[in-house]
């Protein structure tokens, strides 16, 4: 009988395969690999590897402790490498987030409200962070989070660096 | 014997046991191994085990968005609202002879044909959404029915898979026993710890693992919702059935595994590239083109759709590019 491997990919090892164009121009399909992505960040930066109008996938390297984020709306951290820990806070005052704002926001400290709990997160587990709390990451050690949102103000744009053009 | 419900226009059984259909001017019909469309102009010939895993995509879907080509000849498009029923309309060749067809049908209409095509020819043996490994045999004289395999029910969380009131995890008890070729993927479920007050409202669970138990192939269900951004991901294991034609940029996100894509020009089929995807690979596919995927080994894959409505619309009219970025 057969044996399967089911191959995902981390930090520390992955392959990239890519586009091998007939007829097309390759930016088209603005291929990327969120490992190398995370591999050549800075921890926690928000790095857009997907855009689709106004929504967009971010990749995370998890390394630290982030600083504290919100958003008016829902968005969902998929660990891809690596253990996460997600801090959930109810915010005390939600209006610190402008309602209709799109992506998340920094705060400036920890803010005020009342403790959510946390969430334990490897890899392949999906974490809602819910509209009107606040979150912070805590990574012991590297690891990678791909993110589910809307461009914010700080999503970083870096198509040419990261995807294949040739 | 003709056969004629309110949406549903159909003949008694043939000498084989199915039915043959039909919708506006164009009929289907089926024998041991092949299915028959004729239109005024034309007329193709598709196995039927190819036609009914493409036939169950655009039934399950509700015609998806865009284009679902069962082939290089026939498909559909969806308007949402109504449907277009079509032969050669995206094949060059077809187009320059002029022996190209379209109808529109609204949607109830096509789907209910589509559904009772589907149901009829599905014989017990065989599972239109399983993998070739997985099924038995689509061929044959008609024997019995699968009903229950191809009305499955598509997941469309409103917020969250996990999240209480939204869908289920799945498991044993759920009747989704793990995948032959996800054995080795970890079970295990994120750790959380909610204060008291905050039950519910913490939420979290194992993508990796629900997939690992899915019992369909090639069926992107939608797991997480951002406002109209959508992760519908699938395990995927054989050939994409369907030739999928985007009428918005479509992304994939390959999360386990290999995929191999072809990319052809949407309306022509003239090819534009292959892609090969592994693990933690990220693109794109334009709003112009058609895909079709191949997977030697059950992957996962996450396809990223943004369901906004005004897209096709913003497409057609130049106001929105086809392509997801400029740089």
């Amino acid at each position: 009988m057969t044996k399967y491997v089911t191959r995902f990919g981390s930090l520390e090892h992955y392959a990239k395969g890519g586009v091998e164009i007939i007829d097309d121009d390759p930016k088209r399909y603005t291929f990327s690999n969120m490992f190398e992505v995370a591999a050549r960040s800075k921890p926690y930066e928000k790095v857009a590897v997907g855009k689709n109008m106004q929504y967009v996938l971010e990749v995370l390297r998890a390394e630290g402790t982030s600083e504290w984020r919100a958003a008016a709306h829902d968005e969902f951290a998929l660990v891809m490498d690596g253990e996460v820990e997600v801090r959930l806070l109810k915010l005390a005052d939600p209006s610190v987030v402008p309602p209709g704002k799109e992506g998340s926001i920094r705060l400036r400290a920890e803010p005020t409200g009342r403790k959510m709990g946390l969430v334990r997160a490897r890899r392949g587990h999906l974490t809602l962070l819910p509209a009107g709390a606040a979150y912070q990451f805590h990574a012991d050690r590297p690891g990678v989070i791909l993110l589910q949102t809307i461009a914010g103000d700080d999503t970083q744009y870096r198509w040419a660096e990261i995807c294949q053009t040739m | 014997m003709s056969v004629q419900t309110l949406d549903v226009k159909s003949s008694g059984p043939n000498e084989h046991g199915y039915r043959s259909f039909s919708l506006g001017e164009v009929t289907f019909s089926r024998d041991e191994y092949f299915v028959y469309v004729k239109w005024p102009t034309g007329r193709h010939v598709m196995s039927a085990d190819a036609f009914l895993r493409s036939l169950q995509r655009d039934v399950a879907w509700e015609f998806f968005y865009g284009i679902v080509n069962f082939d290089g000849v026939i498909g559909t498009v969806n308007h949402y609202g109504t449907v277009d029923l079509f032969a050669g309309r995206y094949n060059d060749a077809y187009r320059k002879a002029e022996l190209d067809h379209v109808e529109n049908f609204p949607t109830p209409r096509i789907k209910g044909t589509f559904a009772a095509m589907l149901d009829d020819w599905t014989s017990a043996t065989f599972d239109p959404f399983a993998s070739p490994h997985e099924t038995g045999t689509a061929f044959g004289p008609k024997a019995g029915s699968n009903t229950a395999a191809v009305t499955r029910r598509r997941v469309t969380a409103k917020r969250m898979v996990g999240v209480p009131g939204d869908e289920p995890l799945r498991s044993d008890a759920t009747g989704h026993p793990i995948n032959r070729h996800f054995l080795d993927v970890p079970q295990d479920e994120p750790t959380i710890l909610a204060e008291p007050g905050f039950e519910g409202q913490v939420c979290a669970f194992s993508l990796f693992a629900y997939l690992s138990r899915s019992n369909v192939t090639w069926n992107p269900s939608v797991v997480s919702v951002c406002k109209n951004s959508l992760y519908c991901p699938t395990t995927e294991e054989y050939i994409l059935p369907i030739i999928h034609g985007n009428d918005r940029v479509e992304w994939f996100v390959q999360l386990s595994d290999e995929i191999y894509w072809d990319v052809e020009d949407r309306d022509t089929g003239a090819v534009r590239a292959k892609v090969v995807m592994k693990p933690g690979d990220v693109a794109a596919m334009p709003a112009d083109i058609r895909h079709q995927g191949y997977s030697p080994k059950r992957a996962m894959l996450l396809v990223w759709e943004n369901g906004s409505p005004d897209i096709p619309a913003l497409i057609a009219s130049g106001k929105a590019p086809t392509n997801p970025v400029s740089f």
